[in-house]
């Protein structure tokens, strides 16, 4: 099942510099499992050892916000594309 | 009614209106007659053409209903730019002295705004967008304790003039609401609305359109360097999207085309958000009553080239600039 994962700019260092890279799981953290086999230590920047997602990182399942659809657990089908971003300040 | 003491007296009750046409375009080749409808609540009708007007002018009140804001006082403010104009106009009334903090990325129409109502413009640096205003004006805050700093982001009267004003306004207007849309920023508007809506209409689902930015605004050192606003209750949401430029300029053009709305690229991610929740109770057979938040009209970004050219030129155009 290849699922694509966008990276963003502060964690290229785990994937050599690639923007997009590819993974497979039918769950987000099954993917996220699979993406730190081939990238050492990104899972680890993004998951506490609690094992929640890091309190200012967002991640989202073709552009939904996966804390309101299982977080961890929310379940992914081929194709779809995971796009990790900071939590940055929005406009006001 | 259309006679107002003073301008300030205009804010609030803005139209909510049908996006009779849009929502036909979403029902076409489904036929059991169901509604989902579609609504726009037009908050460029306020004093200085954004909803920002109702946070502004509801945190200087607190402010000074507190006593921290005494005449002559100086207020600093990291924005983006419709918060800061709205401050502008409303300081300016009042007689106080603003500062703003604002990204060196955002658009002319924006400064000039503030420098033509006396504000006086902090640049922060492009990179790290917003995150860096905000860091930025709070080390102005520490070197000026005399500065009155609103703050936005974690000011509780920023989400309560929406719980009094914006939430109750389209309840009345539209009590058969079953999703409210909105831009989120500080978040004010959905924690207001929302929570508001929540209490009175069961079942009610709010929905978050977050900008997404270019990887300039995202320039983060490291991601401890994050930030989540103060005001945000990740509870008050049903759910939360992601929206790029490309989506978000199409439906902003869409509006204008279809419906004849000029709105402000932001409008554009709620509108997206909106299509996509609208289809799913399509999909699924249920009636709804869809209302999204026009936060501001398209002026104030016609030189950013959102408007003009193809998407695709426009998508570059908005390349590292802080474009909602």
């Amino acid at each position: 099942m290849a699922i694509e994962v966008r990276v963003p700019t502060i964690l290229r260092s785990y994937t050599g510099g690639e923007k997009k890279v590819d993974a497979s799981g039918d769950t987000l953290a099954a993917v996220l499992d699979d993406l730190d086999s081939r990238h050492a230590g990104i899972k680890g920047r993004l998951v506490t050892t609690a094992g929640d997602l890091h309190r200012f990182v967002n991640v989202y399942v073709n552009d939904e916000d996966v804390r309101f659809t299982g977080a961890l657990e929310t379940k992914l089908a081929d194709g779809d594309t995971v796009t990790i971003l900071p939590a940055v300040a929005g406009g006001g | 009614m259309t006679r107002y003491d003073s301008l300030l007296d205009t804010l609030g009750d803005t139209p909510l209106v049908g996006l009779p046409r849009l929502s036909a375009s979403l029902r076409r080749g489904t036929d059991d007659g169901r509604q989902v409808r579609l609504w726009a609540k037009l908050e460029d009708r306020n004093p200085t053409g954004s909803i920002k007007d109702r946070p502004a002018v509801a945190m200087m009140r607190a402010a000074e209903k507190d006593g921290r804001l005494r005449p002559g006082a100086t207020i600093l403010e990291p924005t983006s730019g419709n918060t800061g104009i709205s401050l502008a106009m409303a300081a300016r009334l009042a007689g106080y002295r603003l500062v703003c903090v604002m990204p060196e990325n955002t658009s002319a129409e924006r400064r000039q705004l503030l420098t033509m109502y006396g504000a006086e413009i902090i640049d922060s640096p492009a990179a790290g967008g917003s995150n860096q205003a905000v860091a930025v004006a709070k080390e102005l805050a520490a070197e000026h304790p005399d500065w009155v700093m609103l703050y936005q982001y974690g000011n509780e009267a920023n989400a309560r003039a929406h719980y009094e004003g914006t939430g109750p306004e389209l309840l009345a207007d539209l009590p058969s609401i079953t999703h409210f849309v909105a831009g989120l920023g500080t978040t004010g508007t959905l924690m207001g609305t929302g929570r508001y809506l929540r209490e009175k209409v069961p079942g009610v689902e709010i929905v978050a359109a977050e900008p997404r930015y270019g990887e300039l605004v995202y320039g983060l050192r490291n991601v401890d360097e994050g930030f989540v606003p103060e005001l945000y209750d990740e509870g008050v949401l049903t759910r939360r999207f992601s929206v790029g430029a490309r989506d978000a300029l199409l439906r902003t053009r869409q509006l204008v085309e279809v419906e004849g709305i000029f709105v402000g690229i932001s409008t554009g991610c709620v509108l997206h958000a909106a299509m996509a929740v609208a289809g799913e109770a399509i999909k699924a057979g249920r009636p709804a009553d869809v209302a999204l938040i026009v936060a501001d009209g398209g002026w104030k970004y016609l030189s950013t080239g959102a408007y003009a050219g193809t998407v695709a030129e426009a998508e570059d155009a908005l390349e590292g600039q802080l474009w909602a």
